[in-house]
């Protein structure tokens, strides 16, 4: 299994990912409380970020609607948990089906039709905004008003109900992002992952070669889908409240869209170095402005613009290419 | 960060009262069909945009936000009626976009379609958030003299802003018509639409025509926003909510027919003014977006639109 | 016995322009068949309704004993019927190897089998050396061939070539043709091709069909069929053969 998982990979790579690793592992002994909110929050982008990465990167169907996924394991788990008692692991495997059957019956409706390009990212957006205002309706789950987890000061961490310190929340999510790597990898190097990306570069030769091609892009939107929602019902629980108005909001696509942009479509490393980037240069910009005691709201979404255009117009591939290419570091598949 | 409609001014929605007047739907529904108007100029720009340039245009909506905020500064600085501002501030978003085109989109067109959504989406989020930082969060409105007068016409009452704004819609968009019909370059640009190739042989300036194009397309969207600001209230947010709109209403009425965005226009300002009415307002979007998606299912040219191999 | 390929009274129609009229002809097993014709005169269209990008107005296509008109470009691929574009369609961002993988991964689902045939096939079309390109950095006959290798990877029964000779020159001209021949001496495979380069025509088919105005004016060997009438008339011209 590990021989299989390393298979291809070159020793720098490896070395890197390991030193990586052991930073992450060791992170929250060192660094105070407040970076450690900041790592959390990288680790998250992240983890969606490889998870939109699948399906646009692998198989190249572009996604502005994936709020809907954060969106409904977020919600799923906590009502279950709030009505019923019910903690978040099993809320979890609830959400799994409920996600599932969300992504398979947007791509049913997309690809049956042949709706695609622009048109396929439209219809993302357009069914994140209608579970944003139907959820500003839907009572039980507090409307627009909100939905909110109890809160209560724990002497120790209790993992089953993730209730606890940030620490907690931070190994989960860095266990998360690990093991999304990892499927990512086995993913990219199989069977259905040549499929997806014979797909993503041409689609009609990718028939003629024998790939259904309808059975393979459902599969990448349903995978996406359910590895998001893990990520919704992190949130739900992470930060104890739920708004439709925020999750499932357009601004929230675009956020997470922005990672893998940045850092690499396509590619494995491209999510996670998106994600520190795009962290780290906003920490930075944020002491910048506290530095010189300006406090406008919107500067922090100008810089992620500013960044975008950037990185759109100067490396499309991304970041990561550029880096690889300097470090010398070959990534086995695009 | 709300992305609730903007509440539109002028006129309160009905109560939930089972027994409404009849005339109050005819009411709401010639408000809608005159909102319906402007929007309907609003997304022929984007149609034109698209139609031509083959461009996803994600900053529709932002651009004509840039539009509104210079009406508004210009009606609070020196009380010029945005009736009146309609032609000039249509030039400057003219010159913006023909600007935006050649300097910075032109480069893109032969790239993969998702890079040219991002670049747009990237403008889009930078102009959303530089006129945050200018103007804050806060609704903008413009209050003309005559904002609260209305026109009766037997049991219909109708608001003199929306009279006025949709004429100057259809006006504007009569004159994108006559261009597009009736002069030279108009003919060579629906050339390029039509056959790149063709058009390139017969030594036609692709990329100055492209050009003029977006550049019309944004001149559009700054009319129908300096008219739009007499209707509703502006914030930064305003702007992906229309583009969103833009695409919605292009989408529906056809893509490549003129006609059918101002139908389309129509359609969706009648369906929300009644969805607003019979439901809440704020389900509103949701019946643009069924819409869309039943269209985008069912008959993906829209409905005056020419199917496209 | 039955043919492996039988074309039965196919027409396609496109809004008015009839493109293929009431075309018939059978690819028995083993055989290379050429479909000639100017150009207009409905081959790929043919060789379309054959691969399953389109239905046949009318007519029935049968493979194998069993009908395929209709069916989905993919389910014909996977019947066993590969095919190549006319303007070839690599998957440029992956490399010459991944792509024929790809092909090789619709009968075989270990990544690691697939890439054995794989390197098979690149062997075969004489491509091995050029493995770990990205197809993008290609030049045109050897996007050709990665072409036939990609289709030749899924297995099939019967291989459609859409015009794999054109713009290459002689002595790729002649490559080719000797791997076309080798594959179908030494494995029985099943070639269509669509021509218009007679030298190759001449040298691989065993078997012509001419196509004109989307009908089929002439069908049997080569040397019969470049001597009629006809033939000569629509498509040959002036143009001598021995």
């Amino acid at each position: 299994m590990m021989a299989q998982l390393t298979e291809g990979v070159s020793r720098r790579a490896l070395l890197l990912l390991a030193t990586l690793l052991a930073a992450l592992l060791i992170a929250p002994l060192v660094v105070n409380d407040y970076l450690l909110t900041a790592l959390i929050l990288v680790l998250y982008f992240a983890y969606i970020g490889q998870a939109w990465n699948i399906m646009m990167g692998f198989a190249g169907q572009l996604s502005l609607g994936h709020s809907l996924y954060v969106g409904l394991g977020a919600y799923t788990a906590a009502a279950l948990f709030i009505h019923f008692g019910i903690g978040p692991w099993l809320g979890f495997l609830v959400a799994i089906p409920v996600t599932a059957a969300c992504g398979a019956f947007l791509g049913f409706l997309a690809f049956r039709f042949g709706v695609a390009g622009v048109y396929f990212a439209i219809l993302t957006i357009a069914f994140a905004e209608f579970a944003r205002i139907g959820f500003d309706h839907f009572a039980w789950v507090g409307g627009s008003a909100g939905f909110f987890l109890p809160v209560k000061q724990y002497a120790h961490n209790d993992l089953w109900l993730l209730r606890g310190a940030p620490a907690m929340f931070y190994y989960v999510m860095l266990a998360a992002t690990a093991l999304a790597f990892i499927a990512c990898r086995l993913l990219l190097h199989s069977r259905i992952g040549y499929f997806w990306q014979a797909i993503r570069e041409d689609e009609r030769a990718a028939r003629a070669t024998g790939i259904d091609t309808f059975r393979y892009k459902m599969y990448a939107v349903i995978i996406s889908a359910v590895m998001t929602s893990f990520a919704g019902v992190f949130h739900a629980f992470y930060y104890n409240n739920l708004f439709p108005e925020q999750i499932f909001h357009i601004s929230r696509s675009i956020e997470f869209i922005l990672a893998p942009i940045i850092g690499g479509i396509g590619s494995l490393f491209g999510p996670l170095l998106g994600a520190f980037l795009l962290e780290t240069l906003a920490e930075g910009l944020r002491e910048v402005l506290a530095l010189l005691g300006v406090d406008v709201p919107g500067l922090r979404q100008l810089f992620f613009g500013v960044c975008l255009l950037l990185v759109v117009m100067l490396l499309p591939d991304g970041v990561w290419p550029w880096l690889a290419r300097r470090l010398r570091i070959k990534e086995s598949k695009r | 960060m709300s992305l609730l409609r903007p509440p539109e001014r002028g006129r309160s929605m009905a109560s939930r009262d089972r027994a409404v007047p009849a005339e109050i739907y005819l009411n709401v529904a010639v408000s809608g069909i005159l909102t319906g108007l402007v929007y309907g100029l609003m997304a022929l720009g984007l149609s034109v945009i698209f139609g031509v340039v083959r461009v996803v245009n994600f900053a529709h909506g932002e651009l004509m936000t840039i539009a509104m905020y210079i009406a508004v500064v210009l009606f609070s600085a020196f009380k010029l009626d945005p009736l009146i501002m309609l032609v000039p501030i249509a030039m400057v978003l003219f010159a913006l976009g023909y600007a935006l085109q050649a300097g910075v989109i032109n480069a893109f067109i032969t790239r993969p379609e998702h890079t040219q959504f991002l670049l747009l989406i990237a403008l889009a989020i930078i102009i959303v958030n530089t006129l945050l930082i200018i103007f804050g969060p806060d609704a903008h409105s413009v209050q003309t003299s005559y904002a609260f007068d209305s026109f009766q016409v037997g049991k219909l009452i109708i608001d003199a802003t929306k009279l006025y704004a949709a004429a100057a819609a259809l006006v504007a968009a009569t004159a994108l018509f006559a261009f597009f019909r009736f002069t030279d370059t108009g003919t060579a640009i629906r050339a390029c639409a039509d056959n790149y190739a063709g058009a390139l042989t017969v030594g036609l300036d692709v990329n100055r025509l492209y050009a003029l194009t977006f550049g019309l397309g944004a001149a559009c969207v700054g009319a129908a926003g300096t008219v739009l600001v007499l209707i509703i209230d502006v914030t930064p947010q305003v702007g992906p909510v229309y583009t969103l709109l833009a695409f919605v209403i292009v989408i529906t009425g056809g893509l490549g027919s003129m006609p059918g965005s101002l139908l389309g226009g129509v359609l969706i300002g009648v369906t929300e003014a009644m969805a607003g009415l019979i439901f809440t307002p704020s389900a509103k979007s949701m019946f643009a977006f069924a819409i869309l998606v039943l269209v985008l299912l069912f008959r993906p040219q829209g409905i005056l639109g020419r199917k496209i191999s | 016995m039955t043919p492996l390929l039988a074309v039965d009274a196919v027409s396609k129609r496109f809004r008015g322009l009839v493109a293929v009229d009431r075309v018939s002809f059978s690819v028995p097993q083993g055989v290379i068949c050429a479909v000639i014709g100017p150009n207009g005169a409905g081959k790929t269209t043919l060789f379309n309704m054959i691969a399953g990008e389109f239905k046949p107005d009318g007519g029935t296509i049968t493979f194998g004993g069993e009908r395929i008109d209709g069916h989905t470009p993919d389910e014909v691929c996977r019947r066993g019927i590969g095919r190549t574009f006319q303007i070839v369609r690599p998957f440029p961002g992956l490399s010459v190897e991944d792509n024929v993988v790809t092909g090789a991964l619709l009968r075989r689902s270990e990544v690691r089998a697939a890439r054995l045939h794989a390197h098979d096939v690149l062997h075969r079309l004489d491509l091995f050396d050029k493995r770990t390109l990205p197809a993008s950095a290609l030049t045109l006959p050897d996007r050709k061939r990665l072409e036939v290798a990609r289709a030749l990877a899924t297995d099939p029964k019967l291989l459609l070539l859409d015009e794999v000779i054109a713009g290459l020159r002689p002595t790729e001209t002649d490559r080719i043709v000797a791997a076309l021949r080798d594959l179908n001496r030494e494995t029985g495979l099943t070639i269509l091709l669509i021509e218009h380069v007679m030298r190759a025509v001449m040298a691989l088919a065993q078997h012509i069909v001419v196509l004109h105005h989307g009908a089929a004016i002439a069908v049997g060997a080569p040397e019969v069929v470049v001597r009629e009438r006809a033939v000569i008339d629509s498509y040959l011209g002036g143009e001598a053969v021995a």
